[in-house]
């Protein structure tokens, strides 16, 4: 980068990539593919089982499937579209600004996909990466367990070894769409008498295999996106582990360490428009234009100044990693942050829709998807580590205060 | 363009934290404090620092200066603010380098710039003129008289008013305070008649002035920028002002923050390190993570100025409320784990929160800059 030349002509390829890309995604993403996804429905997950639920979700999906685009950082040869950092942000930021909206949601591309292509072997990496980058296999992940939380090393879930299979035994507790899902991601157990991190190892497998049962847990947004999967002697392959067997925490924390990066831009993923033009709809204004609560007015300005500054750092964080900067737990102090912030968007919708905002069931209210999407919000500093896990790991990983 | 300082910039940032905490650790502070130094800093390091190239950053190298930009502008207060260096730079090479630089015609420029490069010349942007910073508020009033102006008023919290070898103040040429039609920028030398300036010692014990004027005359062509007009460039100025100051609360926060984390590691109460405590460690982290997201929106409107400074006013705004909101914390939280101590006057925590104070009121606090953003976004 100190090379004045090469940056200037590193610039002027990226001009070029944006306006490539700009005419693409113009060309390309239907109109309807423009406006943020309103319900479920509107988000493709892939999957053995899934359905495209309109022409013109198949059409924008199978468009950027075919250009490497679900994926648009992972190499070539396993279905990605190659793009280096600069250029993925060009296209992240291409999309932003026309609001399209990603063509495939998925497990296996923001954790799954990282870990393989760091952890898995070649073969591994053949079979899978390519079915998540088409939306072929849809994954979940078995992390955590009955009783264990945030202390996720404490888990229980055994795998006995059993000739070239393993033979796992036990429970996990809020996997996400494993009721949906075709395969898992799994941490199990394979060495009972080793220190807790040590004898974890990370092991994938079809949910339709032998044993799996899974069971919905109903929460308190009357929804039920999490459940309980029950493990009852299922049979796996020993070449399913990836990595080295009792080293899976190294792949797990590498993992979670993208889950956390993926949950923390729910801080900064707008939702259509501004909230102050979401409040004034409802609360209205005064005669010079403003928002007719100025106490709301100014929490939602406080909010949109935190909301910039922490995509000014996101932004950064994408930097420092390119530029090998980038401290490994930092993801946990974006995934506080942002966790955080977008609990307190989804307080300041409700105070700003007021009763409209309480509806739970009618067609007006689309069955109550705010109030919905307020309480599953609460969610967001429990999973994937809660804040206070966060805190902890920024105090001891990156500020080095003293204690266990 | 990323948000990361480039290989240039990191050595420049290096230069200047070499030379800065060497010359100028909070100790100078406290000697120009307790000495009631008349000048409020160092000249002799203000030389050093041009002879470095710092006090024509910004200058164009066609006026003898390095023509650097506004991110190498703020890796140099980010060190100023780890050490609370007294000093013109804000001042002079910044804010009223900017002025010329952006206002001014090929005379004015031929005129100051150098001097500014060259350590010589110190000038100062006089805006505010109430409790609060509000420039549309400006009433000092400029009537034409003659060939000139005759300018009447008062200015209070004049950076380095007492000081300066050149004042550039904003006046009311038409119109009536709140308008942003009217304003005019005049460049106004500090010992024309009419003019009484007044050092106010402030808390930070750094360099303010209020200074009144009663019927200054000035010729017509001390006017800098266009008459009537001069909001537009006056709103620029600020900015890159803005900016700079919110790149020294991020140094002041982050050096607080670090003295801290330095003392939660070595302060045993309870026969613990209290660094053990989990009530101080989530705070600190806490801390840790509004820093950091501070830093990266200071870059982010240094960045913006860089690319154009009239499209930088959100980014702007968004780098100086957080900065207000995040050093205010940071050196809250710096006297408070530090217990007793932080309230010593012999402990330096105190000088970071004092001068803290004066930053947030610099260019306009939190709730100043909150409600631009709010404005500009149209709710």
């Amino acid at each position: 980068m100190s090379d004045s030349k090469s940056t200037d002509s590193e610039t002027a390829d990226l001009d070029t990539f944006r306006g490539e890309t700009r005419a693409w995604l113009e060309a390309n993403c239907p109109p309807e593919m423009r406006k943020p996804a309103t319900s479920d429905a509107d988000v493709f997950w892939g999957g053995r089982n899934t359905k495209l639920s309109s022409e013109p979700q198949r059409i924008w999906f199978e468009r950027m499937r075919d250009k490497g685009w679900t994926v648009p950082d992972w190499p070539k040869e396993y279905g990605g579209g190659g793009l280096s950092a600069a250029e993925h942000k060009v296209l992240r930021a291409e999309m932003a600004k026309m609001g399209a909206r990603p063509p495939l949601s998925s497990f296996g591309i923001w954790m799954l996909g990282p870990a393989l292509l760091k952890y898995g072997n070649e073969a591994q990496k053949k079979e899978h990466l390519p079915k998540i980058a088409a939306g072929l296999i849809r994954w979940c992940q078995g992390y955590s367990e009955p009783n264990a939380g945030s202390d996720l090393a404490s888990l229980q879930t055994r795998a006995e070894g059993d000739g070239d299979d393993f033979i796992i035994t036990g429970s996990k507790i809020w996997t996400s769409y494993a009721n949906y899902a075709d395969w898992i991601f799994c941490l199990v157990r394979t060495d009972p008498a080793a220190k807790k991190h040590d004898g974890i190892s990370f092991i994938l497998f079809d949910m339709a295999s032998k044993g799996v049962s899974t069971k919905p847990i109903l929460l308190i947004s009357g929804y039920s996106p999490f459940c309980e999967t029950f493990f009852d002697g299922v049979r796996v392959p020993k070449s399913h582990v990836v990595g080295t067997v009792n080293r899976g925490w190294d792949v797990a924390k590498y993992l979670l360490q993208h889950e956390r990066a993926m949950i923390s831009g729910m801080g900064e993923r707008g939702v259509g428009r501004p909230l102050g033009q979401i409040a004034a709809d409802s609360v209205g204004t005064d005669a010079q234009g403003r928002l007719d609560d100025s106490m709301l007015r100014a929490e939602i300005a406080g909010f949109d100044v935190d909301e910039a500054a922490l995509a000014a750092c996101a932004e950064r964080a994408v930097d420092l990693a390119k530029a090998g900067q980038a401290h490994p737990a930092f993801s946990s102090a974006m995934k506080y942050y942002g966790t955080e912030l977008n609990k307190r968007r989804y307080e300041i919708l409700m105070s700003a829709g007021g009763i409209d905002a309480l509806e739970w069931e009618s067609e007006r209210s689309k069955q109550g998807a705010r109030p919905r999407a307020w309480l599953r919000t609460k969610a967001n500093s429990i999973e994937g580590g809660t804040s206070e896990v966060m805190l902890g790991i920024v105090a001891k990983r990156i500020l080095d205060l003293p204690g266990a | 363009m990323a948000l990361v300082l480039t290989e240039e910039q990191s050595m420049l940032r290096d230069s200047a934290r070499g030379l800065i905490s060497d010359k100028a650790p909070v100790s100078h502070l406290r000697h120009l404090r307790d000495s009631k130094d008349p000048a409020g800093f160092s000249k002799e390091l203000w030389h050093a620092f041009a002879e470095m190239g710092f006090a024509g950053l910004l200058v164009p190298e066609e006026f003898g200066g390095s023509g650097l930009g506004f991110m190498e502008a703020g890796v140099v207060m980010e060190e100023i603010g780890r050490t609370l260096m007294p000093s013109p730079f804000l001042a002079t090479s910044v804010v009223a380098a900017s002025a010329l630089n952006r206002g001014g015609n090929a005379a004015q420029k031929s005129d100051y710039l150098p001097k500014i490069s060259n350590g010589s010349l110190l000038a100062t942007l006089a805006v505010d003129e109430g409790a609060k910073h509000r420039p549309l508020q400006t009433s000092l009033r400029a009537v034409r008289a003659g060939n000139g102006f005759k300018l009447s008023g008062a200015k209070a919290l004049v950076v380095d008013g007492h000081v300066a070898d050149l004042l550039i103040v904003a006046a009311r040429t038409a119109g009536s305070a709140g308008e942003r039609e009217g304003l005019t920028l005049f460049l106004v030398n500090p010992a024309a008649k009419g003019v009484a300036v007044e050092r106010t010692i402030m808390v930070d014990a750094h360099n303010a002035a209020r200074i009144e004027f009663a019927n200054v005359e000035v010729n017509a062509d001390s006017v800098l920028g266009e008459v009537d007009q001069g909001a537009t460039l006056l709103d620029g100025v600020l900015d890159i002002g803005r900016g700079a100051v919110a790149a020294e609360m991020v140094g002041l926060s982050d050096e607080v923050f670090n003295r801290t984390v330095e003392y939660l590691k070595s302060r045993k109460q309870f026969g613990k390190l209290i660094g053990e405590f989990q009530a101080l460690q989530h705070r600190a982290a806490e801390l840790y993570v509004d820093i950091e997201i501070t830093r990266a929106a200071t870059m982010k409107a240094l960045q913006a100025l860089g690319a154009d400074v009239a499209k930088a006013a959100s980014a702007v705004a968004v780098a100086k409320a957080r900065a207000c909101t995040t050093a205010t914390r940071a050196v809250q939280e710096g006297v408070q784990m530090h217990g007793g101590m932080g309230m010593t006057d012999q402990f330096d925590i105190g000088f970071f929160m004092k001068r803290a104070r004066v930053c947030e009121e610099l260019f306009g606090d939190a709730n100043y800059h909150t409600e631009q953003l709010a404005r500009a976004r149209g709710y």
